[in-house]
């Protein structure tokens, strides 16, 4: 009787007709704690299930019973790779309430910021993206020079990676006095770090016949689910926050918005998504030139106010984060908490496609899919 | 002859035959797989910026003895539902069929292990074990994840056999012997007398054969680097897609053993590539005993640049991994079924042409 | 002809990956052995906090700033006749501080506490390397005063607060009576 009962079993849990494949929270390449629930045939995925949550912190309601100063800590770590980006959309957010105009030179310091985090959040994805798909030595490469830029951030705020540096009407610190020649000389010596980037990954054939034509998707479907950034460029559309609802002073620099325009392979697959991304690198670089010959001399600290204690009101405030666009909506009720701040997380929107991504292929083209996608666990769970 | 030397010794045919049979294994290969191992490490630190083990040892040369050390005091765990039996024959038969191939290739004049006259065939006849060996341990190891990646490596396996088998036959038209030994003497003299350049001897032929064995080489070594489950082709033990395939549920001494036969077989595979196309062990510049008049230091030599050659095939190996990344399992059956056995086969025919006109 | 194509791209992209590996195999590292040689950290680094207690005033205003809570003071008034010496920067100071706990392990190093220090006497050093094998371990105390002269500072505070209170109630007691006697003597007048 059991024999029978254990054979059935066995034969159920063995076979190959529908299979539930679980990429578990610990999987050197889901970027994090996701969980993956493929429904496969034979090699062929018929629906991919996200399950999310695993890094849930509760920011939102963390948010509501600390001051307005002492939530930048904890915006830090939503997007750990982008912090820079994170406090950026968060003091324009506070500053949009409590009507503050910044000195310029808070200004270039915050952009300058920004791009230099942009340029080292792309390096962390291009590198992993690199090693998902088993070639170590790029990976290797990205970190290194982006130990560059961890080192200028450190040199000015004193933290690598969770700096509290943009506060609400200023930043922490000037600028250290070295800091302007050094950041001149890694722009200098970053220029052919991308060329053999370039070389190593981007134009390798093994490397495009496993991106190209892999997880294609049309412009008008990412529109409809709300996919901004890199992804969203990837596509073919040419959407930038920073050209088209312009924060900051980004209108007085002269740089590219890079399109993804199926150079091997239609437009909007993996691989257009990974080279928006380089080219954006160099955008930034354009962006950190620009500024560190223009920025002026200033006081960054006259604006920061003593207790922030916003009016009665709410406001939405948007950055392009790398991911995509990070956006704060704030309620404030006239006191020193915030009523409620929701943050709009780009990794967590962008996830949502990932099911209508991955119809159709193999299982080995899911990881190159999300690697192209770029998620944060710690912005798609916040 | 070291055969000839230990039955003189001994008196027992049986005996002498085993002795030289074992002697790679135990003096060579064992000691070869621990520095194999040490030195892919560094090599790989050193092309991504880094520095690799440096403190087990002057610059870490301890390191995968410290490591073997450990292996062998971990807990053998061995998953209540699997098949007993098969799961602790599978490492046994991926280790034998990895190092059974080395009774055939010549070491150096004095010393090959077992002179078979069908050296080429029993080579790939033996590395079919390792498939066998992969494929229980998948299935033995009752998960889905294994079963998967057991699959994926029998069929890549399999495959590459054959255009390595094909560019076999092209040799053996051109020499007309499958012996390893009969065919590394061939190539004695010069560099030029290699099977690369054409083989040995001066003729209008041998120049027509270049740039055919010179796609013979690259189809060759692209084969057996597949039959040996690295980068570009290490589907079956990616760790980023399926956490780790065929050996994700071994521990301890098994694991070990799976890992050691791997750089054996990387080994296995360049010395062949090495005999056939590259002289073996042959000098590309002539014996420092024979202008010396030692004749007794030659068969240092020789097994000096047997060893030499290997070396570099396995550096260029480790190359390729650390520089591209991995083929989707249908890329790397396209690229065999569709690339490499239809170059080859038309490669036959072209040498055959050659030869017989 | 892309049979032909594609094979002669794979070849030649491999071969220029190739030819960065190989150029990156003479190119000396970048890593430092660590434990044998350490990075100098910038000035601004920001690692373990150090409180000087000699310039504490005690005003609580870290306490107040930090973001996990991770700070923890208590003091105590002291008697109007003892001298607690100056700060650093002039202030005198009057509060006994009996408990200044910082807990490590919840700390996030954002420094939020360093800047509203009046006397500047909490800051963040540069040191990274104090793990401890235990958790409670990572919660410092930098208090200076001794448990029992904690113990007697309250002791003392007790007291003066008790003698404070007796001659409010003895004051209002009199009051009470002169008031009493008082309207017992005007309508009398009246």
């Amino acid at each position: 009787m059991s024999l029978t009962a254990e054979k059935i079993e066995t034969k159920a849990a063995l076979s190959t007709e529908e299979m539930v494949l679980n990429m578990g929270p610990q999987h050197p390449s889901t970027h994090g704690v996701l969980r993956l629930e493929l429904l496969l045939e034979g090699e062929i995925i018929k629906k991919v299930t996200p399950h999310i949550g695993y890094l849930h912190r509760c920011f939102e309601k963390h948010a509501e019973v600390m001051s307005y100063p002492q939530v930048i800590p904890y915006t830090d770590r939503m997007d750990y790779l982008a912090s820079m980006g994170n406090e950026f959309g968060y003091a324009i957010a506070v500053e949009k309430l409590l009507d503050l105009k910044i000195p310029e030179r808070v200004e270039y310091i915050r952009v300058i910021m920004a791009e230099l985090q942009r340029i080292a959040s792309h390096l962390v994805a291009l590198g992993t993206y690199g090693a998902d798909l088993g070639a170590f030595t790029p990976f290797l490469f990205c970190f290194r020079d982006r130990e560059k830029i961890l080192s200028l951030f450190e040199m000015t705020c004193g933290a690598r990676l969770l700096y509290n540096y943009i506060w609400v009407g200023g930043v922490s610190h000037d600028l250290h006095p070295d800091f302007i020649r050094l950041a001149k000389e890694f722009v200098h010596y970053f220029k052919p770090k991308v060329v053999e980037l370039n070389d190593l990954l981007t134009n390798n054939q093994i490397f495009i016949e496993r991106t190209a034509n892999v997880g294609i998707l049309p412009v008008d479907v990412a529109i409809n689910y709300g996919i901004t950034g890199p992804m969203l460029r990837g596509s073919g559309m040419k959407w930038d926050l920073r050209r088209n609802d312009p924060y900051s002073i980004y209108d007085k620099f002269d740089f590219d918005i890079p399109v993804g325009e199926g150079l091997v392979g239609t437009v909007g697959d993996s691989w257009d998504r990974y080279y928006v991304r380089i080219l954006e690198m160099g955008e930034s670089l354009k962006i950190i030139e620009q500024a560190l010959e223009q920025i002026p001399e200033g006081d960054i600290s006259s604006a920061i106010p003593k207790r922030v204690k916003p009016p009665v009101g709410e406001v939405y405030a948007r950055v392009e984060n790398p991911r995509g666009e990070l956006g704060y909506y704030i309620i404030s009720d006239g006191s020193v908490n915030p009523f409620r701040v929701k943050v709009r997380g780009p990794s967590f929107v962008n996830l949502g496609v990932m099911d209508e991504l991955c119809r159709g292929l193999m299982v080995a083209d899911v990881i190159a899919i999300l690697g192209s996608i770029d998620i944060v666990l710690g912005e798609v769970d916040r | 002859m070291i055969y000839d030397y230990l039955f003189n010794l001994i008196g027992s045919e049986f005996l002498a035959g085993l002795i030289c049979s074992f002697l790679p294994l135990f003096l060579f290969i064992l000691p070869f797989a621990l520095f194999a191992v040490w030195w892919e490490r560094k090599i790989s630190a050193h092309m991504q910026d880094r520095l690799g083990p440096m403190r087990t040892g002057w610059h870490g040369w301890l390191q995968t003895i410290a490591d073997i050390l450990k292996l062998l005091q971990k807990e053998d765990i061995i998953a209540s539902d699997a098949d007993k039996p098969l799961f602790n024959l599978a490492p046994v038969l991926v280790f034998t069929g990895s190092y059974a191939v080395f009774a055939a290739i010549p070491f150096s004049g004095a010393f090959i292990g077992a002179n078979i006259d069908l050296g080429l065939f029993f080579i790939i006849a033996v590395s079919g074990l390792v498939v066998a060996g992969i494929l229980m341990a998948g299935w033995s190891s009752n998960n889905k994840y294994s079963l998967l990646g057991a699959m994926r490596s029998a069929a890549q396996i399999i495959s590459y056999e054959i255009p390595t088998m094909i560019v076999v036959v092209t040799i053996v038209m051109i020499t007309g012997t499958l012996n390893l030994n009969t065919l590394t003497e061939m190539q004695t003299g010069y560099f030029w007398n290699w099977m690369i350049f054409g083989g040995p001897g001066f003729s209008a032929e041998k120049f027509l054969f270049i740039p055919f064995m010179v796609i013979g080489f690259v189809i060759l070594y692209l084969s057996t680097l597949a039959e040996v489950n690295r980068t570009p082709f290490d589907i079956p033990e990616a760790e980023s897609e399926l956490v780790g395939g065929y050996h994700t549920e071994y521990s301890g001494m098994k694991f070990a053993m799976f890992f050691l036969s791997e750089y054996a077989n990387m080994f296995a595979v360049s010395a062949i590539v090495a005999a056939v196309f590259f002289g073996g062990y042959q000098s590309p510049f002539g014996y420092l005993g024979n202008t010396l008049g030692v004749e007794g230091l030659i068969p240092f030599e020789q097994f000096f640049w047997f060893t030499a050659k290997g070396l570099f095939f396995i550096f260029v190996q480790m190359w390729l991994r650390w520089t591209l990344p991995r083929l989707r399992v249908d890329q790397l059956m396209a690229l065999c079924w569709k690339y490499l056995i239809p170059i080859s086969i038309v490669n036959l025919l072209i040498v055959g042409l050659i030869t017989v006109l | 002809m892309q049979y032909f194509r594609n094979i002669f791209s794979s070849l030649s992209t491999v071969f220029i990956g190739m030819k960065v590996t190989f150029k990156h195999l003479f190119e000396p590292a970048v890593t430092i052995q660590y434990p044998d040689v350490r990075l100098t950290l910038p000035e601004r680094e920001r690692n373990r906090l150090y409180v000087n207690m000699d310039d504490c005033i005690g005003c609580d205003q870290c306490a107040r700033a930090c973001p996990v809570n991770c700070i923890t003071i208590e003091t105590v008034k002291s008697l109007p006749e003892e001298d607690l010496g100056k700060t650093s920067n002039g202030k005198k100071k009057v509060l006994w501080v009996t408990e200044f706990d910082i807990d490590f392990a919840k700390c996030c190093y954002c420094q939020l506490c360093v800047f509203p220090c009046p006397t500047e006497c909490i800051y963040m050093t540069d040191v990274f390397e104090f793990s401890e094998f235990n958790r409670k371990d990572l919660n410092y105390s930098f208090i200076t005063l001794k448990p029992e002269e904690v113990a007697q500072k309250k002791e003392n505070f007790a007291k003066m607060e008790a003698e404070k209170t007796a001659k409010k109630l003895e004051a209002a007691k009199l009051a009470a009576e002169k008031k009493a006697s008082e309207q017992q003597q005007t309508p009398k007048e009246n």
